[in-house]
């Protein structure tokens, strides 16, 4: 415990992020606006979530712990409804954007857009993932003195690094199968979250949890690499620098 | 609290409020006693800082005058890249704006969250004389409602007596006034200040350090905000006495009556600025008849400057960026909106463009655009996350939440100010959306986050 937990798990956490944001949106007034409209809906989107799940809490008088796989379920569905609000209005402003616009193009492309607010809801869902566990790892006290798991603060950054990946590669993926109206990606996006979401529910047993989730990181990041127009002969001529 | 974009006249122009200072008015400074006149006078300098975002609006006034006479062909023309160039650099302004917002709010957190003084309750302002401390709700919240109805009217006599001032040209006393207020807060708040967060890491300082030290922080802060100086250290002034007058904010109003004080002023901002009899209406309305600023001291600006290069000098789309302009005459940028600069400068500078050689391109010509939002507005904005900071049980989320919704309403504000190109006010929007997200993610997100947090379940 102390600062230096604190700040590793917050670089773990966030880091990530926090450099994808530096060396992509910071320098461009239009995408950090996309960013705090992302992390707004994302908010929307959570608020419903839980209103439903304290309606439900107060109705149904069952265990709070019994209702927390519908709870995050209806929390899931509810940031994939929000992912295609940001569809919906990111699709509108670039079309205005493009309207305005001398040559007919909008100044940032709807790609950019979509990675932008996948970012952005990346970053506030992590954000309010890991924010009062870095507060809570600053300060003292130890860990799982109750039996639970002594790794609670550093699984807990990585589950957040790979969440907040995870939901950039689905921004990318959901606006291109909305694009293109493929209810395939759209299907395997929200099939995607539902299944990171419940494997978490397998914590602490982290050998179950954290490596199945690192692997669906991974898939999921080289098929939105593969949407974005990638491949391994532009990764190669990345590397030689051409 | 008024969030404006300025129209700049050329230098020809008498003096307005768009291109130059005038003295803003500041409220008596009471001496300091355990805070609660401190309050006072900081409370009429909240008043101050609000009406000194007012302005805005003389560019419909100063384009009606000037478009009189524009050449018609240059306007079709002109059109498009207003627009373009509206719509480029509205992004750019509204980022403008997010970054001291931001910062504002991250040093008045950043304080909240570690120094126990501005979180202790050491009594409270006289303008907030019902205590909270009963134990029933229901004479709880009648005693913040009283409590802000005395806040709100005590604002409206003092605004009402500022633009009286003002239409009775007592410049002398408004500008003594704000003198001795930003001598106020930028010695002695900052010195209680200090003090606090020395004492909160345990490091000792000896007087005469002290002394040099808040010696040239307040010499150089009245000099950088009542005259010249470099505008990103003006700014970083305003931020830190905007952050300042929002923690004493946050220490001396009781909790209810803070939320209720908030709603009330962002009803209060959005009438005095928008009602034709509004008291910030009719000091921009005067202030406009006069051709005279509007309390540049009290506004932040963020002027943006950026070199036009080659220009063709006999264009009609290029002659605006012609201008060199003579950008800090008082360590304030004047603000024009992209539309009515060209076509104002095109019509002021028409004689001389053609005149100028072409060396003359080369050197650094600059134009300036940006938005200005009042002081008012920021210590609001970092009153409510600072409140959300203090009071929302330890919660990050709840602060993250207001922060973002304050950041929206404040896009939007600035959307709307693209749209309509007048002065707005620009709490209403942050405000509710702060306070919505406030409540519902104190009570409803809370408790939710909570339990997948301690199951390590992540949505």
């Amino acid at each position: 415990m102390g600062a230096a937990v604190c700040l590793g798990c917050a670089a773990i956490a966030l880091g990530p992020a926090a450099a994808l944001l530096l060396l992509t949106v910071a320098a461009e007034p239009l995408l950090l606006i996309v960013l705090v409209a992302g992390a707004f809906f994302w908010l929307l989107s959570l608020l419903a979530a839980s209103l439903l799940w304290s309606v439900s809490v107060a109705l149904g008088g069952w265990e709070d712990a019994a209702l927390l796989p519908l709870g995050a379920a209806a929390a899931v569905l509810l940031q994939e409804l929000c992912r295609f609000a940001c569809f919906k209005l990111l699709k509108k402003a670039d079309e205005g954007l493009a309207m305005l616009s001398e040559d007919g193009r909008s100044p940032i492309s709807l790609r950019r857009m979509a990675y932008v607010s996948g970012l952005s809801i990346g970053i506030i869902s992590g954000l309010f993932s890991i924010a009062n566990v870095l507060a809570d790892s600053a300060g003292p006290g130890t860990v799982g003195i109750h039996g639970d798991s002594p790794y609670y603060f550093i699984t807990s950054a990585f589950l957040t690094m790979a969440l907040v990946l995870l939901h950039t590669f689905w921004g990318v993926i959901f606006f291109d199968a909305c694009e293109r109206r493929r209810a395939g990606g759209l299907g395997l996006v929200v099939g995607g979250h539902l299944l990171a979401s419940g494997l978490t529910f397998l914590n602490p047993r982290y050998e179950a949890s954290l490596g199945p989730i690192f692997i669906l990181t991974l898939c999921t990041g080289l098929w939105a690499f593969g949407t974005a127009g990638g491949s391994f002969r532009s990764v190669l001529k990345c590397l030689s620098c051409k | 609290m008024i969030t404006f974009m300025n129209n700049s006249d050329s230098e020809e122009e008498p003096c307005n409020e768009r291109t130059s200072l005038m003295s803003a008015e500041s409220p008596p400074v009471p001496s300091y006693q355990d805070g609660l006149q401190a309050s006072e006078a900081g409370e009429a300098q909240a008043h101050r800082k609000r009406r000194a975002g007012s302005s805005r609006g003389p560019n419909n006034i100063a384009g009606g005058e000037m478009s009189g006479s524009s050449v018609p062909v240059r306007e079709g023309a002109l059109e498009n890249e207003e627009e373009e160039l509206t719509l480029k650099y509205g992004a750019k302004h509204v980022i403008m704006l997010f970054v001291p917002v931001t910062l504002c709010m991250i040093v008045v957190v950043a304080t909240i969250k570690s120094v126990r003084f501005y979180t202790e309750k050491n009594g409270q302002l006289i303008y907030t004389p019902f205590s909270e401390d009963t134990p029933s709700v229901g004479q709880r919240l009648l005693n913040s409602v009283l409590n802000t109805i005395i806040m709100i009217s005590v604002i409206i006599v003092m605004t009402v007596f500022l633009v009286l001032l003002y239409k009775y040209r007592c410049y002398k006393f408004i500008h003594g006034w704000l003198i001795l207020s930003s001598l106020m807060l930028l010695f002695l708040f900052t010195y209680i200040y200090l003090g606090e967060v020395l004492k909160t890491y345990n490091v000792a300082m000896d007087y005469p350090t002290l002394f040099i030290v808040i010696w040239n922080f307040g010499a150089v802060g009245m000099i950088c905000i009542h005259w010249k100086g470099p505008l990103q250290l003006q700014q970083a002034y305003l931020i830190m006495i905007s952050a300042l007058m929002a923690l004493v904010f946050i220490k001396y109003l009781p909790e209810w009556s803070a939320w209720v004080i908030l709603g009330a002023i962002s009803i209060y901002d959005l009438m005095a600025v928008l009602c034709p009899k509004g008291p910030l209406r009719m000091l921009v309305e005067t202030a406009q008849e006069r051709n005279e600023p509007i309390f540049p001291a009290l506004i932040y600006s963020s002027a943006m400057m950026w070199t036009v290069g080659m220009a063709k000098p006999d264009t009609a789309a290029r002659g605006s960026s012609q201008q060199t302009w003579d950008a800090a005459e008082d360590g304030r940028e004047h603000l024009r909106s992209p539309s009515h600069a060209e076509s104002q400068m095109s019509e002021a500078r028409r004689s001389p463009v053609p005149t100028r050689p072409i060396t003359a391109l080369e050197e650094l010509e600059e134009e300036e655009r940006g938005v200005k939002l009042g002081l008012g507005d920021f210590i609001f904005y970092s009153v409510l996350v600072g409140k959300a900071a203090a009071t929302a049980s330890g919660d990050w989320n709840t602060t993250l939440a207001c922060f973002v919704a304050i950041l929206i309403g404040l896009c939007l504000t600035l959307l709307l100010l693209a749209v309509f190109k007048k002065a707005l006010p620009a709490l209403p929007i942050s405000i509710t959306f702060g306070l919505i997200f406030y409540f519902s993610t104190d009570n409803l997100v809370r408790p939710f986050m909570d339990t997948l947090a301690s199951h390590q379940l992540y949505i």
